[in-house]
């Protein structure tokens, strides 16, 4: 298995030696240069290019490349021509506070849908089968923001049984039990607000896996041996179900890492969606850059992911 | 033959699946006995409701789109009418099971061992320490070599016979008193077919099973069985024991089954086939001689109207008239007595 995964590994570092690249030459295509947001009337258009010539802004694109693949390699991304400071420091408050959340998004997703998905499936058919797709359907037809305003309008303002915005209340010092249970409490309805929009997906390929693993040749097998029906389906049928949703879970996870734009702006929780939101309308090139590598190689680290819990769970694709 | 080898008994047997509200019975008011140490063989057609036989036998249909009506005895008890929790004990306890393809039947994502063990961790009180010596004993009684290695090996990397092995091993972890094999060899190539039909004679002589035999393989039959019940569309037409069918076949449809097994040194090149097909289970004829169809060369008035099996000899049972009368098309007509 250390072998599967060591190769997937080697895999990655063309794959972002073309990302970087790709995403280097559209940076160059882009309008404007680091001073741009410097320049006031009265700046001396002589001294702008004497900046420009020391930054190293009429160099060969390959030097200019491996200078900023190499500071990026040491987490230095530039500064935001925005907000004045590190990429790397504004990025990092917002990808903690957006781990929390893809986290506990995805905890909650998987602790909704898989009962939902086998016990559809299961009980094809059934009033209970039916219910359950049915929810899923209006679940799907439901768009994010739509959920989001509901659910922020009723359960924050209205019932005001959650934080409306925010990811923690001021009132608790940093590292207290307090603090750690307020920054859940904030987090929370985001995290059900997603983590309902996101079952149907799951719930459907569930249920129709444990139909189709219900006709498997080997469910018959088991059955032919007199074990009880309730283990068939937990060590045959659920775990062989469970399999494509393995496949998902680690483009899910690091999807999620990427923030939510919508989930994050409308419970005004900054994580890294809103960053890029806010980049972008600011058009912040080094924050974009920045954002854009690393949603890059997140989507890569979500493949790598799934491909190691795919080996874990499949003995099949183990390479001996 | 007393009654006390009888290890199973079905009568008027019917197993119907239902298709728009309706019931269709595949299989079609079938009789049989298995007696111990006897291997029958059930020989037919793709679609005469062989398959559908066996599973019956120990319940593993569909039971919202199935009907099963008759009697399936066995060590007094109905089988047909038994409810699913009690039935598991018959289940691999006393029925074990051998399924066609051996690369669909075992669970990929499960190392041999533990589906073999299973079922002894319900059928039986062994320790986990007895259980793990087991699966090693039936794997090396099945013939695989190194059978620790095998244990903890995965189905994908057995080659097709060894699987067939394992889940023979499986079926007889139990030690049941009968073994239902359904095209045990179909699957495989023809040197490994002959291992595992020896292997099963060999596993029959030391546990003095009962073994059902499902085939389409006349050569397979004539290798192994006792005695043979050839089906077609859902009914039994003839029953007998080996030596005297292959001898003297007597119904049209196994001496077509017969004539068409192609010659090695047959100087005719073309291949004997039955005209026609099994008809499907919705528009199958339900009166008269099922078979009389498929031989239109013989006058209608020859068949029985309510063909029965009737007994030509002892053990000997064919059904319907018809076969008296029978020729190929190809032959002369003329009356056989």
């Amino acid at each position: 298995m250390w072998k599967t995964i060591i190769r997937r590994v080697l895999v990655m570092i063309p794959q972002l030696f073309v990302l970087s690249l790709l995403i280097f030459i559209m940076a160059k295509f882009m309008p404007g240069d680091p001073f741009t947001g410097l320049i006031t009337p009265e700046t001396d258009p002589a001294r702008i290019e004497e900046l420009r010539i020391k930054a190293g802004f009429y160099d060969p694109w390959y030097v200019q490349y491996v200078n900023w693949i190499g500071n990026a390699f040491q987490g230095d991304f530039g500064r935001s021509y925005t907000f004045n400071v590190p990429v790397s420091n504004l990025i990092g408050d917002r990808a903690l506070n957006t781990l929390w959340l893809a986290l506990l998004s995805t905890f909650l997703l998987y602790l909704i849908a898989i009962p939902l998905g086998v016990l559809a499936g299961r009980f094809q058919d059934s009033f209970l089968d039916k219910s359950i797709v049915f929810y899923s359907f209006i679940v799907y037809a439901i768009p994010t923001f739509v959920l989001g305003l509901i659910n922020l309008f009723f359960f924050g303002y209205e019932l005001g049984w959650f934080p409306t915005s925010g990811t923690v209340d001021i009132k608790y010092d940093s590292g207290t039990a307090g603090y750690l249970w307020s920054k859940f409490y904030h987090i929370l309805l985001p995290a059900i607000t997603y983590a309902l929009l996101a079952t149907t997906g799951v719930i459907q390929y569930l249920r129709t896996e444990v139909i189709d693993s219900k006709s498997m040749d080997y469910v018959r097998t088991a059955k032919s041996k007199g074990i009880p029906i309730n283990k068939v389906y937990s060590r045959h049928i659920f775990r062989n179900s469970l399999l494509p949703i393995a496949a998902f879970l680690g483009f899910t996870i690091t999807g999620l890492l990427g923030g939510s734009i919508f989930i994050e702006t409308i419970f005004g929780y900054p994580g890294m969606g809103q960053l890029f939101i806010q980049s972008v309308n600011g058009r912040d090139y080094s924050v974009i850059t920045a954002l854009v590598m690393l949603f890059g190689f997140l989507t890569l680290l979500g493949s790598l992911l799934s491909d190691i819990i795919m080996s874990i769970v499949d003995p099949r694709i183990r390479i001996d | 033959m007393n009654n006390l080898d009888q290890l199973l008994t079905i009568k008027d047997l019917h197993t119907g699946f239902r298709i728009k509200d309706t019931y269709y019975d595949a299989v079609d008011g079938v009789s049989l006995s298995l007696r111990k140490n006897e291997i029958l063989a059930v020989v037919g057609e793709s679609g005469c409701g062989k398959s559908t036989l066996a599973t019956s036998i120990i319940g593993l249909y569909d039971r919202n789109k199935t009907r099963v009506k008759g009697e399936i005895l066995y060590k007094g008890q109905n089988l047909a009418l038994l409810e699913e929790d009690k039935l598991n004990h018959v289940r691999g306890e006393e029925i074990g099971m051998i399924f066609q393809d051996p690369l669909s039947a075992l669970n990929p994502l499960m190392r041999i061992g533990e589906q073999i063990e299973e079922g002894l961790i319900y059928h039986t009180k062994m320790t986990k320490e007895e259980r793990k010596n087991r699966v090693l004993e039936l794997l090396k009684q099945v013939g695989i070599p190194n059978p620790e290695r095998i244990a903890r090996q995965f189905p994908h990397q057995l080659s097709g016979g060894m699987r067939q092995r394992v889940i023979i091993a499986i079926a007889i972890s139990c030690k049941p008193n009968i073994i239902i094999a359904d095209e045990p060899t179909t699957a495989l190539d023809v040197t490994i077919q002959a291992q595992i039909l020896d292997l099963l004679k060999e596993l029959q002589n030391e546990t003095g099973a009962g073994i059902l035999l499902i085939t389409h393989d006349l050569g397979v039959v004539a290798e192994t069985a006792d005695r043979v019940a050839i089906m077609y569309a859902g009914q039994i037409i003839e029953e007998a024991p080996v030596e005297k069918l292959f001898a003297n076949p007597r119904h049209p449809y196994t001496r077509s089954l017969l004539n068409s097994i192609p010659q090695i040194n047959s100087e005719n090149e073309k291949l004997q086939v039955i005209q026609g097909m099994v008809p499907s289970l919705v528009k199958l004829p339900r009166v008269g001689c099922r078979f009389a169809d498929r031989i239109p060369w013989i006058p209608a008035d020859v068949h029985e109207e309510n063909p029965t099996l009737h007994e030509v000899s002892p053990g000997h049972l064919v059904r319907c008239t018809c076969w008296q009368h029978f020729h190929f098309e190809s032959e002369k007509g003329g009356n056989l007595l």
